[in-house]
């Protein structure tokens, strides 16, 4: 694989710059609100600034090369090296990853959750997202699982310390399910750098390398990396952290779980799983399809039981990620496409769900879905932003989610060579299924919660209705980029499609084109 | 009689190294001051000691920092019997900046209680002495008098406090069982002499299969050996007495044993491994593998029912051994020897500046709470964010989160177990990586109490950390960022030891 190595300084650049914020803002006096607000502030827009930069200098035509390639010596002794480059894959999982904490920066601007410390707060959302940035950059195995977990603490503690009642334990059970799929996960990457000549933890050299390795071997290493990227996707049955951790964190803290630390599992499929072990992917493809449309069926039939709008919200990312992995164990480009524009569209909707669903709480005081209604009557601007992405949600042709669902289910129509095609036929009508359910699970939830008359004892249960403010001027700010990527990359998906092909072609050429 | 005068007149004094016994003779000399010191000076002027000791520390490390950088790479004296090589060098360096961090931890603590200050200094760099003979000793005679020594003030160490019941279980226990081990080991000790006529290390490696095969004496003689130093580094099932004597020992002294001591431990096992045993590795492979996934199973799953947070502490530091064990546990295959010698090394480095600093915070807090209850930790970070914060680093460094010290340390373990590429190793190291979980429940569990939990009593005076801790806080720290970070530095370290005449690669 040649690279591009021009400007390769722009990669670091933007992946630590928040880590300076951070140190900033350690040296800040704790008293000092307003400064340590426009810190955060400051470093996230000069981090998206970087990431826009990056982006319009990314060569388009090259778009399946690794590009900003920067390469020195780290840990030279295990041979693992600071390795870093973003192709078309990369680049839009790394920009959403910085739009996302910049729009999350803004949000908390007005709202940081109960019991406050917004040095600490400001600080942990900084740090996740060098840890995110860097794991969509890292093209050595070493360095993505430091970047992967360097997550872990702090989103620990955001949902420990920040989050709902039941605060304490969906944080343990957050971290002991990631935890233990990582540590799965670095036993293979180990079993894979012995395996093929201990020579080198560079993605691109065990790409070239991984496929010589014998067939039950690749089987048992990519079991290992299944379950760490298992559980963080999170597909059906290690999905049960999820609705814990998103119910329990703060609005941010979902938000950012659901638009970006979801993708790091799906990603670490396309990035590493697949293309260092085709042969083992080849045999658990139908394993993983089949896992995903247990998960699209489980999370619809989830989200119609729930009575809480943020659980229900959770279930339905069990549900979409299962199309994204759908789209994956289809191993073609076709299907591959598909998963990371469901990233991407995943990402912008459910996370503006969850920023809807923060304020709402805020408002009516309950996610109780019975003691919600009449929303468009008292509070119409959000209403009519539920709705919006409620319909982005359910796949509506027109906007983005529709391009993440519909083309998965089509590949499961004709899966890469070598794979059973009745299965993944099979597979594909019980997915479309899922979305009728989806649709069904969605609008029902809109209705409930939108129309109707207000109830009236829903937030001060005294009877009478206090005015509720609409959307107010810092919700529209962080909501506003993510409501026009929807419809943009709704209406013109080529956008991200052109950037994303030709890397998923060059990924695919190890399964032989 | 005349047999003894012939042998007199035989005896010849061996040459001497001075360079390579200078920082053994810098201890020495500094723990005959303090010892004399300690007779004269005022009972207000006591601190002097503290200080005498921790500058004996520093000044011992400066031979060591030319011995590196010297163009000899291996002295050896008295016959191979004791040597300098690159191994002895860097634990000799672990050794003494952890016992200098010991010493920043005691001397408020010392300071504050009613202790016998004189003493303590003595004992502690007598303990340490027998620490840096530890590193260099190859033979069997040698390598007792080194575990003797640094073991016996040990025993006096845990019991200081007198009139705490606690204190002086800790130390009897302690004492008792360190005791059998030692019997059991000379014993060991006495079939190895038998069956191989010799009690140098490397004579030892020859012989021990030189007539084709090994009997069951061979296999008693090995294990029986092994055993008295797993007791020492608390492997299950020789682990019963660090939980009580961990609870009940001073806590600086505590630091002290469960870091410099356990290491001390595991030197004399690396060594007696690949200088005397490397041929019989049938015999050792399969019991170091199967105290290491006891020890640290039973480590951890006791560690998570404890409420005092030093016997925590203890339970997981009998884990963390566990994880040191895993690699020797294949060190015998080949391709994996160099490997499973730098992760035990590069292990011991880190285990040692984290497992500091977290006494150094337990220390700090229990000054204000002078609780041992983990729920004294409740709501840390609202009225100390710093010490919060630090112990939240060095917990995340134990349970081995990336970028924290602690990963490298565990990575370099597993690599060195899948080097093998041998179904065992494999095997193990899943178990490890389960229990690298696990032990996240009670770390995660201290973690939530300081972020989490409210205040116990609703005291939240800041609290105000003395000099000497605050700047063993630093060193801990900065230590275990930097091997997180760049974690290049401390492997570099761990690479270049090596045992010189080592026959596993």
């Amino acid at each position: 694989m040649n690279m591009l190595r021009e400007n390769n300084w722009v990669l670091s650049v933007g992946t630590f710059l928040p880590m300076l914020g951070v140190v900033v803002l350690m040296l800040m006096p704790k008293a000092q609100d307003r400064a340590i607000k426009l810190i955060a502030l400051v470093t996230s827009i000069a981090t998206l600034a970087v990431g826009v930069y990056t982006a319009v200098i990314f060569d388009y035509g090259q778009a399946g090369k690794m590009q900003f390639v920067a390469e020195t010596n780290w840990i030279s002794v295990i041979k693992s090296s600071y390795f870093i480059g973003l192709d078309g894959i990369s680049l839009p999982l790394y920009l959403l990853s910085m739009v996302i904490t910049l729009l999350v920066v803004i949000y908390s601007l007005d709202h940081v959750p109960s019991p406050g410390k917004p040095k600490a707060f400001f600080s942990l959302l900084l740090v996740l997202q060098t840890g995110m940035a860097g794991t969509f950059i890292a093209q050595d195995l070493i360095l993505f699982f430091v970047f992967f977990e360097l997550v872990l603490l702090p989103m620990f503690f955001m949902i420990g310390v920040w989050g709902g009642e039941q605060r304490q334990y969906a944080s343990i059970k957050f971290f002991l399910y990631t935890m233990f799929g990582s540590a799965l996960m670095l036993v293979a990457f180990l079993a894979l750098f012995v395996k093929t000549g201990a020579e080198s933890f560079s993605i691109p050299y065990l790409i070239e390398h991984g496929g010589s390795i014998a067939k039950n071997v690749q089987i048992w290493i990519f079991a290992g990396m299944f379950v760490g990227f298992a559980v963080k996707v999170p597909m059906f049955p290690f999905h049960t952290w999820l609705p814990d951790a998103h119910t329990q964190a703060p609005t941010q803290g979902s938000v950012i779980l659901a638009a970006i630390l979801l993708k790091l599992g799906t990603y670490g499929f396309v990035r590493i799983a697949l293309p260092i072990l085709p042969v083992a992917a080849r045999e658990w493809a139908p394993y993983i399809g089949g896992l995903a449309v247990i998960g699209i069926i489980y999370g619809a039939l989830g989200c119609l039981a729930q009575t809480d709008m943020k659980r229900l919200i959770a279930f339905s990312s069990v549900a979409h990620m299962g199309f994204v992995m759908l789209g994956i164990s289809t191993l073609t480009s076709f299907g591959i496409n598909a998963a990371i524009f469901g990233m991407v569209a995943h990402g912008l909707i459910t996370g503006m769900l969850f920023f809807i669903a923060g304020s709402v709480k805020e408002r009516y005081h309950t996610l109780e879905i019975s003691k919600l209604g009449g929303m468009l009557t008292q509070v119409p601007r959000l209403g009519w932003i539920f709705g919006f992405c409620t319909m982005a949600s359910l796949g509506l042709p027109g906007l983005a989610g529709f391009w993440g669902e519909f083309p998965a289910i089509l590949s499961a129509y004709n899966p890469a060579a070598g794979l059973n095609v009745t299965v993944f036929r099979v597979y594909m009508v019980i997915a479309a299924l899922g979305t009728v359910l989806a649709a069904g699970y969605l609008l029902w939830l809109y209705q409930r919660i939108a129309f109707g008359t207000p109830k009236n004892n829903s937030h001060t249960g005294d009877g009478h209705h206090e005015k509720l403010q609409d959307v107010n001027t810092y919700e529209l700010l962080a909501w506003t980029p993510l409501l026009i990527g929807i419809l943009v990359l709704g209406i013109m998906p080529n956008l991200l499609f052109s950037v994303i092909d030709p890397a998923v072609q060059a990924t695919l050429v190890v399964f032989g084109g | 009689m005349q047999h003894l005068n012939i042998l007199v007149a035989q005896w010849v004094a061996p040459t001497i190294d001075y360079h390579g016994l200078a920082p053994e003779l810098v201890v020495a000399g500094g723990l005959c001051l303090v010892l004399i010191l300690d007779l004269f000076i005022d009972e207000r002027k006591k601190w002097l000691l503290s200080v005498i000791s921790s500058f004996t520390l520093l000044a011992a490390m400066i031979p060591v920092v030319t011995l590196a950088l010297s163009d000899t790479s291996v002295r050896s004296m008295i016959g191979d019997r004791y040597v300098v090589d690159s191994f002895s060098l860097v634990m000799k360096g672990v050794f003494l900046l952890s016992g200098y961090v010991v010493v920043l931890l005691s001397s408020s603590h010392l300071e504050e209680g009613e202790y016998w200050r004189g003493e303590y200094w003595f004992l502690l760099l007598s303990s340490l002495l027998g620490m840096l003979m530890m590193t260099s000793s190859r033979d069997l005679v040698s390598i007792f008098v080194a575990l003797e020594l640094l073991s016996i003030p040990a025993y006096m160490l845990a019991a200081w406090r007198k009139r705490d019941p606690k204190s002086n279980e800790a130390g009897v226990k302690y004492f008792m069982l360190g005791v059998f081990a030692s019997a059991v080991m000379l014993y060991g000790m006495s079939l190895l002499y038998g069956v191989t006529n010799s009690t140098l290390l490397v004579d030892i490696a020859s012989q021990i299969t030189a007539t084709g095969g090994f009997s069951s004496v061979h296999a008693l003689a090995v294990v029986f050996v092994i055993v008295g130093f797993a007791f020492k580094v608390s492997a299950v099932p020789f682990h019963t007495w660090a939980p009580d004597t961990y609870e009940g020992a001073p806590t600086p002294v505590t630091a002290f044993l469960s870091v410099a001591s356990k290491a001390a431990g595991f030197v004399a096992l690396v060594v007696l491994i690949y200088s005397a045993f490397p041929l019989v590795q049938s015999i050792w492979q399969p019991f170091i593998w199967v105290l290491s996934a006891l020890t640290m199973t039973v480590g951890n799953v006791l560690a998570l029912r404890q409420h005092n947070i030093v016997r925590m502490i203890a339970y997981s530091s009998i884990s963390q051994g566990g994880f040191v064990l895993m690699p020797l546990a294949v060190a015998g295959m080949p391709g994996a020897g160099s490997s499973a010698l730098r992760a035990v090394v590069l292990y011991m480095i880190i285990y040692a500046a984290t497992n500091l600093g977290v006494f150094a915070v337990i220390l700090a807090v229990s000054r204000k709470t002078r609780s041992g209850e983990v729920t004294s930790f409740g709501g840390l970070f609202s009225y100390a964010p710093t010490l919060g914060v630090l112990m939240t680093i060095f917990l995340a460094s134990l349970a081995g989160i990336p970028p924290l010290g602690g990963w490298i340390a565990k990575f370099a373990a597993f690599q060195a177990l899948l080097q093998s590429q041998s179904t065992w190793g494999y095997v193990l190291g899943v178990v490890g990586a389960v229990n690298s979980v696990i032990a996240f429940g009670y770390y995660g569990n201290v973690m939530r109490e300081i972020w989490m939990r409210p205040v116990p009593d609703g005291d939240t005076t800041p609290i105000r950390t003395p000099g000497s801790l605050g700047l063993a806080l630093g060193i801990t720290t900065v230590a275990t960022l930097t091997f997180g970070i760049f974690p290049g530095i401390a492997l570099h370290f761990a690479d270049l030891a090596e045992i010189a005449g080592a026959v596993i690669r």
